[in-house]
């Protein structure tokens, strides 16, 4: 049987992509973010996981307008970096797991979510960044990737109580495959950011703190928080983090942090980064 | 059933209202898509290198490619980056054009918020824009 062994979140911040490609994370500016990564780097490396599925939204990249699926499930057995606009990123071709994620798209589809089906499908930064981020930059990715594309651009959206739903009936999936796997699933976007208009540049350490600290403790009190609210408080582009809800879901009621960073700014952008375990004692 | 109908228009209609209370902020709707069609159709091409190359070598025979309106791509033209977004521009589609002018995005987040350059950095240095007052345009 498969198994989700952990769950993390992280910001997906394009220009931290930018910076560890061109061997900038060394610099002043940059240098703290990704140190408050490396307990994260390091608690991967311990749990070695099989799949990560990763929840995450496209930004006109590898989707454009053409269609814009609410849910999206990756089916492929590979995903290439997008071009957004400058060419695609420097980093290794994301394999798939084709078998787990057309086994998920069935227990997901009776389950209620009408996933579309992705066969192929570039992966823009959403995906890429949170690889970079926990992973570094290895010759090929230690571990096959589940993308999971949420639309969070264009109205109407799906709600934070849908994207948490989602994540228990992700878990359902995954414990219903046959083979033994070990999975981790990972939320990605935020945290408070907003980069247009005239509210550019707001910053909402506040909530995100307690986005933070109730994404451990009651889930099921963010979830019921309207998504204009999270858009008022966290920016219209903050308001991705809903997706960190389907990471949340997929886990036990009772977690423990294995490890909390929170950084501002990277750039324009509220940085955030958690890594929880189903709790040991329950 | 006409009572279901009516909770559910009334509901819609609510949640229009809640969003546009926020100040400052564009969302990307229906209605800004129908809008904005063409014109993030010719943003999004900025996707291919070939397409690229085309724009950059002749912009203007580029953008007559797309039936976008006069307005619509005199803003594109100009870079006047809030009239793009006003005229139903999508802001991760406006970004394709920022790299392929190689116009940092954080100048564009400066000329959107009506502050200079170095005016929007000394604000995200020191924690970013402050939340008193930009939550709701009811409410403060």
């Amino acid at each position: 049987m498969a198994r989700i062994v952990g769950g993390l979140c992280t910001s997906h911040v394009p220009l931290l992509g930018r910076v560890i490609d061109s061997g900038r994370t060394g610099e002043p500016y940059w240098q703290p973010i990704f140190e408050g990564y490396e307990p994260t780097r390091e608690w991967l490396k311990s749990v070695n996981p099989d799949v990560l599925i990763v929840i995450y939204n496209d930004h006109a990249n590898g989707f454009n307008f053409k269609y814009t699926p609410t849910f999206a499930i990756g089916c492929a057995n590979e995903f290439n970096p997008a071009d957004e606009g400058n060419g695609p990123r420097p980093v290794p071709i994301v394999q798939g797991h084709s078998r787990l994620a057309w086994h998920m798209t069935e227990s997901l589809v009776h389950d209620q979510f009408d996933m579309t089906i992705m066969n192929e499908m570039d992966v823009d930064h959403g995906l890429t960044v949170p690889l970079s981020l926990v992973c570094g930059q290895p010759a090929a990715w230690p571990f096959r990737v589940i993308p999971i594309c949420v639309n969070v651009i264009q109205y109407p959206q799906p709600s934070a109580q849908r994207c948490y739903a989602l994540g228990k009936a992700i878990r359902r999936a995954v414990e219903s495959f046959d083979e033994d796997l070990n999975v981790v699933i990972a939320g990605t976007g935020g945290m408070s950011h907003q980069i247009h208009g005239a509210r550019s540049g707001l910053i909402n350490q506040t909530f995100d703190n307690y986005f933070l600290d109730k994404l451990v403790t009651s889930p099921e009190e963010l979830a019921g928080i309207p998504l204009v609210e999270y858009v008022r408080e966290v920016g219209a582009e903050g308001m991705e983090i809903i997706m960190w809800l389907t990471m949340r879901g997929a886990l036990d009621d009772r977690v423990d942090v294995m490890h909390r960073f929170y950084h501002v700014p990277a750039m324009n952008t509220a940085v955030g980064n958690l890594v929880l375990e189903n709790a040991k004692a329950q | 059933m006409e009572q279901v109908l009516t909770q559910l228009k009334e509901r819609m209609t609510d949640y229009q209202d809640d969003f546009d209370d926020i100040p400052g902020t564009v969302l990307f709707n229906g209605e800004r898509l129908r809008q904005g069609y063409q014109l993030n159709k010719f943003l999004s091409s900025l996707v291919d290198a070939e397409s690229r190359a085309a724009f950059k070598s002749d912009q203007a025979g580029y953008l007559t490619k797309f039936a976008m309106t006069e307005q619509q791509r005199e803003a594109v033209v100009k870079r006047d980056w809030s009239a793009i977004l006003n005229l139903g521009g999508n802001i991760f589609c406006m970004t394709k054009l920022a790299i392929v002018d190689g116009t940092p995005f954080q100048h564009v987040n400066a000329i959107m918020a009506g502050m200079s350059h170095k005016q929007y950095e000394d604000m995200m240095n020191s924690g970013g824009r402050h939340m008193d007052g930009i939550r709701s345009k009811r409410g403060g």
